[in-house]
C-alpha cells in the first residue's frame, strides 16, 4: 500500500479482508489522495486534529488489547435499556445484553446479508471527510440495527464505548447502521467513557429514518482519559419523521462532532441539542449541518457552551434550505459562557437559503457570566461560587430540561450539577 | 447600628459620594432625596458591596463590623438588604430556588441548620401573604418578564423571607403606580419594628407618604447638604430642588 505524504499516521493502515472489502478500499482510495485535514482545511480551521494526532499517535490503525476493565463502573444504574458494550472497539458479549424481540441487533462483523452490507457507506460517504474514509477503511466493528415498521421500542438502546488505555495507546474504529422503519421508534445514546492514556477513536453512524419513524439520539462524552474523537452522524429523514439529538460534551482531550440531519421530505420535525461543559484544555468541535431538502418541515437547534481554564469550544451550524423547500422553519442559537481569559470559542452559523418562502434565525452569542446577576444573588447572602453554579446551572437546564427520558435527564443533570460545583 | 463617617467613592474616574455622614439607629428610617446624579443610588449600592464602585475615603460601621471590609454576601448574612431599583432579570433560577438557596446559606453563616422543604415552604407561605404575591409568580424564572410592579413586591418578598436588619429601598417607587405602591409600602410597614431600620432612597415625596420616614436627609452632589424631619421632604415637594442647590452652591 501507498502511503499518504501528509501524515505518518496513515503509514501503516491494513484493510481487513472482510464482507466490507470493497468499501474499505475505495474510502482508502480517497484518503491516500486526501490525506487528513490540512492545518488550514476549512472545515478543521480551529480544531488542529491532524497535528495533534500526528504528535500522539504513531498510526492510527485500530489496534490495542481489550484491557481489563471493570465497566460496571460506567453502567447508568437507573437506567432501564438494551446494553451493548465495546471495549477497545471489539464486541463484548459478556458484558452486553438485549431482550427485545421486535427489534434486530446484530454486530457489523457477523452480517452476512448484501443488502445490508451495502448499505455501509452508503448514507456517511467516504468523500465527504477524510475521517469518514478513514472509519470505513479500518473500522472494527459496530452495530447494525433495524427497528422493524410499527414497532415502538419502549426501553433504550445503550452503546458503551469503553476505552481502557492503561497499558498502551488504544486506536478504535467502530461505526452503526440503524434503520428505522416506518412508523417505529427507537431511542439510542451512545456513551463514551476512557481511562489511562492516549485513546483515539472514529466512530459513524448511518441512520435512515423511515416515514413517520423517530429517533432519539443522545451522545454523552465523558472521558477521564485521554481521549482525542471523531464521531459522524448522518440522518437521513423522510416523510413526517421526527429525529431529536442531544449531546453532552464534557471530558476528553479532543472532540469533533460531525452531525448532518438530511430533512429528505415533508412535515419532518428535527431537534438537536448540544452542552458543552469544558475545562483544562478540552477542546470540543460540534459542527451540524441541517439540509432542508423539501418543504413543510422544521429543524431546531441549541447549543450552549461554558468554557474554563485553556478550554477551547468550537461550534460550526450550517443550514441548508435548498429551493424546493418552501415553508421551512429552521431555527439555530449557540450561546456560550466563557469563564476565562484562556478559554474561548469559536463560533460560526451559516446559512444558505434557496427558497423565498421559509423563517430562519439564527443567532450566536459570547461572553461572560452575567455581573450585574451574580451581584444580585450575592446580594441575598448567597456566595459568590454558589452564585457561579446556580446561574450556570440555569444556562444549562435550559438543554437539559429538553431531554425526554426522566432517566438520562435527571443523570445528565447530576453530570451537570457535579461539573458545576466541584470545578467552574 | 449603622455608622457612616466621611463616606467617598468613585466610579472609573467619577467622584460622587464626597464625604457622606450618617447616623441610623435601630426602629428609626431614614429618607435619603436628593435631584438626579446627587449620589442617592450610588450610596446604596456602596452599603451593599457592588464592585463597580471604588471607596477612596471613610468608614461604615454596622452593628460594629467594618462593613466595607465584607463581600456583598458577608453583608447580607450580617443582616444587610438592598431592595433594587432595577431587579435582575435570570432565566432558569426560580424565586423559590433562589430564596431557598438564599435563607439557608444565611442559616448556615449564622449556625443555624438549614430549613427542610417543609419548614421553608410554611416561612413562605406566611410571607408571601404579608406582601400580597402570588406563588405562580416565585415559581416562574426569577423577575423574567414580570411587571415593573411584580418585580418590586418580589423585592419585598425576599426581605419578608431574609428578616434584614438594615434595609435600603433604592428607588423602590420608581415604575410603580398607586396600588403597587401601597402594596409595597404596606409590605415595608409590617415588616417595620424595633430592632431594624430602613433607608428609603427616592427622588419622590409620594413613598414617603406611605413610608413615613423618622429622618430626611437630602444628598446633593456626593454630600448631605440638608437634614431634617418628614416635613422637609414635604417642603422639597412644594418648593422642588433648587432652593436646596442654592443653598448648598452658596454654603460651599
Amino acid at each position: 500500500m501507498e502511503a499518504v505524504a501528509t501524515t505518518n499516521t496513515l503509514l501503516q493502515l491494513n484493510l481487513k479482508h472482510d464482507a466490507f472489502l470493497e468499501v474499505r478500499k475505495n474510502a482508502f482510495a480517497f484518503l491516500e489522495k486526501a490525506g487528513l485535514p490540512a492545518p488550514k482545511a476549512e472545515e478543521y480551521k480551529f480544531t488542529p486534529i491532524t497535528r495533534v494526532l500526528e504528535k500522539n499517535f504513531s498510526s492510527l490503525q485500530p489496534e490495542g488489547n481489550t484491557g481489563k476493565i471493570n465497566v460496571s463502573q460506567f453502567i447508568i444504574d437507573a437506567l432501564q435499556a438494551e446494553r451493548i458494550v465495546f471495549v477497545n472497539g471489539v464486541f463484548d458479549a459478556s458484558l452486553s445484553s438485549v431482550s427485545a424481540e421486535t427489534i434486530h441487533i446484530q454486530t457489523l462483523s457477523s452480517v452476512q446479508d448484501k443488502n445490508i452490507i451495502s448499505k455501509v457507506g452508503s448514507l456517511a460517504k467516504s468523500n465527504t471527510d477524510s475521517f469518514v474514509a478513514l472509519n470505513t477503511a479500518t473500522f472494527q466493528d459496530g452495530l447494525f440495527i433495524e427497528v422493524k415498521a410499527n414497532h415502538k421500542i419502549e426501553k433504550p438502546i445503550i452503546i458503551h464505548h469503553v476505552a481502557d488505555a492503561s497499558s498502551g495507546k488504544v486506536v478504535t474504529a467502530t461505526r452503526n447502521l440503524i434503520w428505522v422503519d416506518e412508523n417505529a421508534s427507537v431511542t439510542v445514546i451512545e456513551k463514551y467513557d476512557a481511562v489511562g492514556g492516549a485513546v483515539f477513536s472514529s466512530h459513524v453512524n448511518e441512520v435512515f429514518v423511515a416515514k413517520q419513524g423517530s429517533f432519539t439520539y443522545k451522545l454523552i462524552q465523558n472521558d477521564i482519559g485521554e481521549r482525542y474523537q471523531f464521531t459522524h452522524t448522518v440522518i437521513h429523514q423522510q416523510n413526517t419523521s421526527h429525529v431529536n439529538c442531544f449531546a453532552l460534551c464534557l471530558n476528553g482531550k479532543l472532540i469533533r462532532n460531525n452531525l448532518h440531519l438530511l430533512l429528505d421530505g415533508e412535515h419532518i420535525d428535527s431537534h438537536m441539542y448540544g452542552l458543552y461543559l469544558l475545562n483544562n484544555d478540552t477542546l470540543a468541535d460540534n459542527h451540524t449541518v441541517v439540509d432542508h431538502m423539501k418543504p413543510n418541515s422544521i429543524s431546531n437547534e441549541l447549543y450552549k457552551g461554558v468554557m474554563d481554564g485553556n478550554a477551547k469550544g468550537v461550534f460550526n451550524g450550517k443550514i441548508f434550505v435548498r429551493q424546493d423547500a418552501q415553508k421551512t422553519n429552521a431555527f439555530q442559537s449557540n450561546r456560550n459562557i466563557l469563564l476565562s481569559d484562556t478559554a474561548g470559542v469559536n463560533t460560526k452559523p451559516q446559512l444558505e437559503i434557496w427558497a423565498d418562502d421559509v423563517k430562519c434565525s439564527h443567532g450566536c452569542t459570547s461572553g461572560q457570566l452575567d455581573e450585574e446577576a451574580l451581584f444580585y444573588l450575592q446580594a441575598r447572602g448567597i456566595s459568590k461560587a454558589s452564585a457561579k453554579a446556580l446561574l450556570l446551572y440555569a444556562f444549562a437546564g435550559e438543554v437539559i430540561e429538553k431531554i425526554e427520558n426522566e432517566t438520562i435527564r435527571k443523570y445528565i443533570d447530576g453530570l451537570v450539577a457535579e461539573r458545576l460545583n466541584q470545578h467552574f | 447600628m449603622l455608622s457612616i463617617k466621611n463616606l467617598q467613592a468613585k466610579i472609573e474616574d467619577k467622584q460622587i459620594l464626597k464625604g457622606i455622614n450618617l447616623e441610623v439607629k435601630p426602629g428609626e428610617v431614614h429618607a435619603i432625596m436628593g435631584p438626579n446624579g446627587s449620589g442617592k443610588s450610588t450610596l446604596a449600592s456602596v452599603l451593599a458591596g457592588r464592585e463597580e464602585y471604588e471607596v477612596t475615603g471613610g468608614e461604615v460601621t454596622f452593628l460594629g463590623k467594618d462593613l466595607l471590609a465584607l463581600a456583598p454576601e458577608e453583608r447580607a448574612r450580617e443582616g444587610v438588604f438592598l431592595a433594587f431599583q432595577y431587579p435582575v432579570e435570570i432565566p432558569g433560577v426560580s424565586t423559590i430556588n433562589f430564596m431557598k438557596t438564599a435563607v439557608n446559606q444565611i442559616r448556615e453563616a449564622r449556625g443555624l441548620q438549614a430549613l427542610d422543604a417543609v419548614s421553608f415552604l410554611q416561612v413562605m407561605k406566611e410571607k408571601m401573604k404579608l406582601v400580597e404575591i402570588d406563588q405562580s409568580l416565585l415559581n416562574r424564572s426569577l423577575n423574567e418578564g414580570f411587571s415593573g410592579g411584580e418585580k418590586k413586591r418580589n423585592e419585598i418578598f425576599q426581605m419578608a423571607m431574609l428578616e434584614p436588619k438594615l434595609s435600603i429601598l433604592d428607588e423602590t417607587d420608581s415604575g410603580l403606580d398607586i396600588d403597587a405602591l401601597k402594596i409595597v409600602a404596606n409590605g415595608v410597614n409590617k415588616l417595620k419594628n424595633k430592632n431594624n431600620a430602613t433607608i428609603v432612597v427616592t427622588h419622590y415625596q409620594r413613598l414617603l407618604d406611605y413610608i413615613v420616614p423618622d429622618f430626611v436627609h437630602v444628598l446633593y452632589k456626593g454630600r448631605i447638604v440638608k437634614s431634617g424631619t418628614k416635613e422637609l421632604a414635604l417642603e422639597l415637594e412644594a418648593k422642588g430642588y433648587d432652593w436646596i442647590k442654592e443653598e448648598a452652591e452658596v454654603a460651599g
